[in-house]
């Protein structure tokens, strides 16, 4: 697998006008990379999520999958996305296997077995999720973490070659957050996916991350590459790590630098406090 | 007072109560007002002369002959707006241009009062039994599109997204996520439906009709008798009452699913 994003740009108009959502971007996210995507609100790393996964048209550029151009949604980009998103009408089965029953996926030339393996695979992937018990529940019987856990396997049922996440565990509670994570780690080691992921949490980042593209306010550009030099099989305990929290701290100071230019904190705090007096 | 605290639910037998002390009330007001001097006998009957006159016309074969016939007339016509009604309905909440297409002149149609089309229909499918069904199902038709088309447009658009990174092509996305997601709605548009096709009756049965209830009624009122219709409009109560538990609790039992089900 090789993704090759080539000065790709999103321009949109508003009604205040032409609003430059990303500048021109350029980078490669080679086979079994997990690159996260940190930046402030507005940045364009959603939207850069989202055209990769063919649900927005770029303004400009291109985006090259296997050297094979990309411009449509497409089931080998799987997408795991903020809010909640499994299909309310299926139990949790039916909407881990809801690919398999698309034209798209469908290979006439399989043989019984590999369709057999196909579908076994969907019960290891959920066992594995912690949800051997809930094969016939429906969403609403869910809490958050399971959808998200559902949400995930259905994602790489199909084995796409690139997992995009749009912040998938922002809705969730520090210690879902922190159990998915581990996680995902775990999957991410055995299933040889090429992870995206967008978040607004630079420990997460960094937690999880072999590289981390840091993005400007808007109009967004990559301002940073950072490669993370932890292994593949980290654990929570390189969270206590100096090089870990060197990393998270330049992390910060980065984004913060990324704040409005001309915005004085203490000169506004300061009217406030006279005003308050007044 | 936790009874009227907003949109808090109530134990189930206080709501029974609730519902059923309406239908005692009404009862208890009618006899006591049809009891008054003040009121003309002719236009307020007793429930004792309502009683005997349901007791005559239980017993007689022209009741059922209405009741069937007028069943069939407005299922006739309520299946035929649903037929059509909810893949045009479902095409229009799915593409912007077919929206743009038909939503305007649909909107123009509806606001047609049915009765005034009575002359048109009588011309274009005669006086039989074809122009009652078709009055009926003007009456429903239009009303069900836009909404239909409108529980299409309320699916979360990331539903649809979602189906797309699966590898969906535009006509699963539609028969696979959008429809699947919007029919809870959808029946329940037919149930409301369903009770104005009722209401569309009696002008119906203004057209060239022989029996049915709405043409009893206006038989009746002709000739002043009062007790009768009203065993016809508790009846025609009944049956709507009866038809609209019916689709409730098929449809909650359909769509099981769905935690927002309307109770």
């Amino acid at each position: 697998m090789s993704l090759s994003v080539r000065q790709l740009e999103k321009v949109y108009q508003s009604r205040r006008g032409r609003v430059q959502a990303l500048t021109p971007t350029s980078f490669e996210v080679g086979q079994n990379e997990f690159v996260s995507l940190v930046g402030p609100s507005g940045c364009g790393k959603s939207t850069l999520l989202r055209t990769l996964a063919g649900l927005e048209e770029s303004s400009g550029g291109q985006i090259l999958l296997d050297d094979a151009p990309v411009s449509c949604p497409g089931a080998d980009r799987g997408m795991v996305f903020q809010n909640y998103t499994l299909f309310p009408w299926l139990t949790v089965l039916q909407n881990t296997r809801f690919s398999f029953d698309l034209e798209e996926n469908t290979d006439y030339s399989r043989t019984d077995g590999e369709v057999m393996s196909r579908v076994g695979r969907v019960y290891s992937l959920l066992d594995l999720m912690g949800l051997s018990k809930f094969y016939d529940a429906f969403p609403r019987e869910l809490s958050g973490g399971m959808k998200q856990r559902v949400a995930i396997a259905r994602a790489l049922a199909n084995k796409p070659k690139l997992l995009l996440m749009d912040e998938p565990f922002g809705a969730l509670d520090a210690q879902t957050r922190e159990e998915m994570q581990e996680l995902l780690l775990l999957l991410c080691r055995h299933e040889k996916t090429t992870v995206l992921f967008v978040t607004h949490d630079v420990e997460e980042a960094v937690f999880l991350s072999t590289r981390i593209l840091v993005f400007s306010a808007r109009p967004g550009r990559i301002v940073e590459d950072i490669r993370v030099p932890f292994g593949p099989d980290r654990t929570l305990d390189i969270k206590l790590e100096p090089e870990f929290n060197r990393l998270k701290r330049h992390l910060l100071e980065l984004l913060h630098k990324e704040q409005p230019s001309g915005f004085d904190r203490n000169a506004l705090l300061q009217k406030l406090v006279q005003n308050s007096n007044s | 007072m936790k009874w009227f605290a907003l949109r808090k639910s109530l134990p189930p037998w206080a709501c029974y109560t609730l519902s059923a002390g309406a239908f005692v009330a009404a009862f208890v007001a009618w006899a006591w007002l049809s009891h008054q001097s003040f009121v003309n006998p002719v236009f307020l009957p007793t429930p004792e002369k309502v009683w005997l006159a349901g007791k005559d016309l239980l017993g007689d074969d022209i009741l059922w002959l209405d009741v069937k016939v007028s069943f069939v007339r407005v299922t006739s016509g309520f299946l035929l707006a649903a037929a059509l009604a909810i893949p045009i309905g479902v095409w229009m909440g799915s593409f912007r241009a077919l929206e743009a297409f038909l939503q305007p002149i649909t909107e123009f149609v509806r606001y047609i009062p049915v009765p005034a089309l009575i002359p048109m229909l009588m011309l274009l499918f005669g006086i039989d039994e074809m122009a009652k069904i078709m009055l009926i199902f003007v009456g429903v038709f239009f009303q069900l599109v836009l909404m239909v088309a409108d529980e299409i447009r309320r699916v979360p658009y990331e539903l649809l997204q979602a189906s797309y990174t699966l590898g969906a092509k535009r006509g699963e996305a539609i028969r696979l996520v959008l429809w699947k997601a919007a029919m809870p709605g959808i029946f329940d548009a037919l149930r409301l439906c369903n009770g104005w096709a009722w209401t569309y009756l009696v002008v119906a049965e203004l057209i060239a009709a022989n029996e049915g209830m709405g043409y009893r009624i206006l038989k009746f009122s002709r000739f002043l008798q009062t007790p009768k219709i009203w065993v016809y409009l508790l009846l025609l109560g009944i049956i709507g009452l009866a038809l609209d538990i019916a689709f409730r609790k098929f449809n909650q039992r359909l769509f099981h699913w769905n935690d927002t089900t309307k109770r």
